[in-house]
């Protein structure tokens, strides 16, 4: 095998990229102490928590122990890309072709840098100054033969900011490195009994007996040990861009006028993408408003979106629950749309008779949803839960359905269901044959038998039958939404079924048959 | 049709005018064939023709399940149903009782603008259901009933409705299943009256099982549909009385 050395590549490296963007979002500190948990674990933790010994694949409640002052937040991989964007834009206009080789960490050539800036050093320096510039802090950047081992010198450099490692020097540079870095956990494993630990014992191996034990995934991590990394920086093209954004001075107070002046911006947001022969079917709306606040949600669009839809989704975002002619809390200072997820026009053409009717529904549901707001109009779906209202998954159109969670559920009801579900329960009275109010005890038993029912302060009537109670109890182990009722069903002296529910506050009805 | 008696005044000849003219209207069918929209057969012998037609405008007062009895046939046939302005609409029960909720679409407060969110959707979801919020105006429910033969679509009015061609209630409600302190709730039956147009025609009433055992509707067997109109219950249900059931409607604050 011919030794070919690997061409000079530069990494620039964000320390704890997930914490930084985790933290930016949710406008904490990352100098204090804060950790993702993904699957109640630490995935990753900010330097103030590792000071504390909270380390990666930690549990969640010994990170905790460990550091009591740590905030936790879920670990959300999409938003790690998404706060990488603007860093990668903004290095590719300081040094074209550049590779993201996670979040967090990219990889360039060194030669072109190298001479436009006048040396690999003052080319690291205005990389750093580049990211310094929105606001990260803490990176780093390493120089050497190949990619992998510019990522290791970026890792190693603990006085200044910038490792480089002389060419021809990898080898040496890599050669105290624990092996781990190249290899999978299983062959680490397997390697460490074999007495080999480092990267440099590991390149000491012959490579034709490597390939033939270890196989393909073996000798390219041999090849990365022993700096002959044959894979070289894969530049990105830079994705045709197409968020927008659109800053308004002085700020708007209205949603109106703010939904006028932004029309002009969605038609060309629709109309790039389209250019470039793309759909979108999901957008997220962030807005900045004067008092610092800042608003993100995504929306989805059953179809695709127009240039009508994304303005309504603005208009929505904003009103919440109000009409369209509200002023706002806090005048706007920014809006900006990302397209979240894009898709090809040749899987959304309308077929040449149409799409029938499903697409004409779309449409009036549309007109409908700008006319009340998104939450205007639902579709339905029978979720889980012992208490009806529960039951009733209410998703607005064009929203995903949550999954749902296949439980038998004791103590849920029978398959007969009432056909009206007070989504609040109304008070009503149910008394005994003296005239007051059922009661149950502890144990469950009623003080007397219900003869008498009311609803509201309405005049109470006779009670054809009962039967009760059914006790629910839910959630004992959470103190905030630990539910313990009884069920009645009864029939009042009109013919109709009620679904009544005793809790410590009285009687409620549920529900209705009727 | 000419007055056997003299009538002495021209206003009293211009009402006995307008109220024949009414009872002419409330006869003859106001259009040509509609076509029909599937009906469970339970209804065969309360609404006109037999089933909903397109076009159509039915009243169903007092009973939700009664509402979703209406739905039920034309959901499992195909078609999309809309259900406005009743936010306390059993999903889990429309469910069981035959209603696709793939193709429900539900309207809970559409506050002041419901007539024009029925509008809306009455342009292509073919049942709409609707409560309405307050009174309708002849005028508005003429220019409705307009877009609705327009466009063939049928509304289900959960609530008075001016100029409805057909016009369910329930008059009796009897639960079956549950007695005094045991028991769970199993079926009903109930007595649903039926008028025509302008409710003229004869009122026809039927014994339904509005749900029965098997979470279906059918009619119960024991008919208690008489002919004169002056309607009494078997024997056995003297107890429940033949009046409009009315219930405590939640959604208006005395």
């Amino acid at each position: 095998m011919t030794a070919v050395s690997p061409a000079r590549a530069i990494v620039l490296w964000c320390p704890d990229w997930p914490v930084f963007a985790a933290a930016r979002e949710a406008g904490l500190d990352p100098e204090a102490p804060l950790a993702l948990t993904e699957g109640g674990a630490v995935h990753s933790c900010s330097a103030a928590a590792r000071r504390d010994g909270v380390v990666r694949g930690l549990r969640l409640r010994e990170a905790q122990y460990r550091s009591p002052a740590i905030t936790v937040l879920p670990y959300d991989p999409v938003l790690d890309v998404r706060a990488f964007e603007p860093v990668v834009r903004q290095v590719e206009q300081t040094v074209p072709g550049v590779q993201i080789v996670r979040p967090g960490t990219l990889a360039m050539r060194a030669r072109g840098p190298a001479r436009y800036y006048g040396g690999e050093d003052a080319a690291a320096q205005a990389l750093l100054e580049t990211v310094e510039r929105l606001g990260v802090a803490g990176a780093r950047v390493g120089i050497a033969d190949g990619p992998f081992a510019a990522e290791q010198a970026a890792r190693a450099v603990r006085s200044s900011p910038v490792g480089i490692v002389a060419p021809g020097g990898s080898a040496a540079f890599l050669a105290p490195l624990p092996v781990g870095l190249v290899v999978d956990e299983r062959t680490r494993t397997l390697l460490n009994r074999l007495g080999v630990r480092t990267l440099g014992e590991f390149a000491a191996l012959p490579h034709g007996d490597v390939r033939r034990r270890f196989g393909a995934a073996g000798a390219f991590g041999h090849d990365r040990a022993a700096g002959r990394e044959a894979t070289g920086v894969a530049a990105r093209t830079p994705p045709p861009e197409f968020e927008i954004t659109a800053e308004f001075e002085p700020p708007l107070d209205r949603i109106d006028q703010l939904a006028f002046a932004f029309r002009v911006r969605a038609e060309e947001f629709i109309d790039r993408m389209r250019a470039a022969r793309l759909v979108c079917t999901a957008i997220r709306v962030e807005l900045d408003d004067e008092r610092g606040g800042h608003s993100a949600r995504s929306w989805l669009h059953p179809r695709w979106f127009t240039p009508a839809d994304v303005v309504d989704r603005v208009r929505w975002q904003l009103q919440g629950a109000g009409l369209a002619d509200t002023g706002l809390a806090s005048p706007i200072t920014k809006l900006r749309v990302i397209p979240e997820r894009v898709d090809g026009t040749a899987n959304h053409e309308a077929g040449l008779w149409g799409q029938g009717p499903d697409e004409r529904v779309h449409h009036a549901l549309t007109r409908v949803q700008s006319m009340l707001g998104h939450e205007g109009v639902v579709t339905a779906a029978v979720g889980g839960g012992r208490m009806l209202a529960d039951r009733q998954v209410l998703v607005p159109w064009g929203d995903r359905a949550p999954e749902r969670r296949e439980a038998p559920w004791p103590g849920s009801l029978p398959a007969l269901a009432p056909a009206s579900v007070f989504r609040e329960r109304h008070p009503v009275a149910l008394l005994d044959a003296a005239g007051a109010p059922v009661a149950i005890d502890e144990r469950g038993a009623i003080s007397a038998p219900p003869v008498r029912f009311a609803v509201g302060s309405g005049a109470s009537a006779q009670v054809r039958a009962w039967a009760g109670p059914w006790p629910v109890v839910e959630r004992w182990w959470d103190a905030e939404r630990a539910r313990r009722v009884h069920r009645f069903q009864i029939v009042d002296h009109d013919g109709c079924a009620w679904l009544l529910v005793r809790d410590d506050e009285g009687w409620w009805a549920e529900a209705r048959y009727d | 049709m000419t007055p056997a008696a003299p009538l002495r005044s021209s206003t009293a000849r211009l009402e006995r005018v307008d109220e024949l003219q009414a009872r002419i209207q409330g006869m003859q069918s106001t259009r040509l064939e509609t076509r029909a929209v599937p009906t469970h057969p339970a209804f065969a012998g309360l609404l006109p023709g037999g089933s909903l037609r397109e076009g159509t405008v039915v009243e169903a007062q007092g009973s939700t399940t009664l509402v979703m009895a209406l739905l039920a046939a034309p959901s499992a046939s195909g078609r999309w149903v809309a259900v406005v302005g009743m936010p306390e609409f059993g999903v889990e029960a429309a469910a069981r009782f035959g209603i696709e909720l793939e193709r429900l679409v539900l309207v809970p407060e559409p506050g002041r603008q419901w007539l024009a969110v029925v509008a809306a959707l009455a342009d292509v979801i073919p049942v709409v259901a609707v409560r309405p919020a307050d009174r309708v105006a002849p005028a508005e429910a003429s220019r409705l009933a307009a877009r609705l033969r327009e466009r063939g679509a049928t509304l289900i009015a959960a609530g008075a409705w001016p100029g409805a061609d057909a016009s369910l209630g329930v008059e009796m409600s009897e639960w079956h299943g549950l007695e005094l302190g045991h028991g769970l709730l199993d079926e009903r039956e109930v007595v649903v009256s039926a008028a025509g147009r302008g409710g003229f025609a004869k009122r026809r009433r039927s014994r339904l099982r509005l749900p029965d055992r098997a979470l279906g509707f059918a009619v119960a067997t024991e008919s208690a549909n008489d002919p004169d109109g002056a309607g009494t219950g078997r024997p056995s249900t003297a107890a429940s009385r033949l009046a409009p059931v009315l219930h405590a409607d939640f959604r208006r604050p005395a």
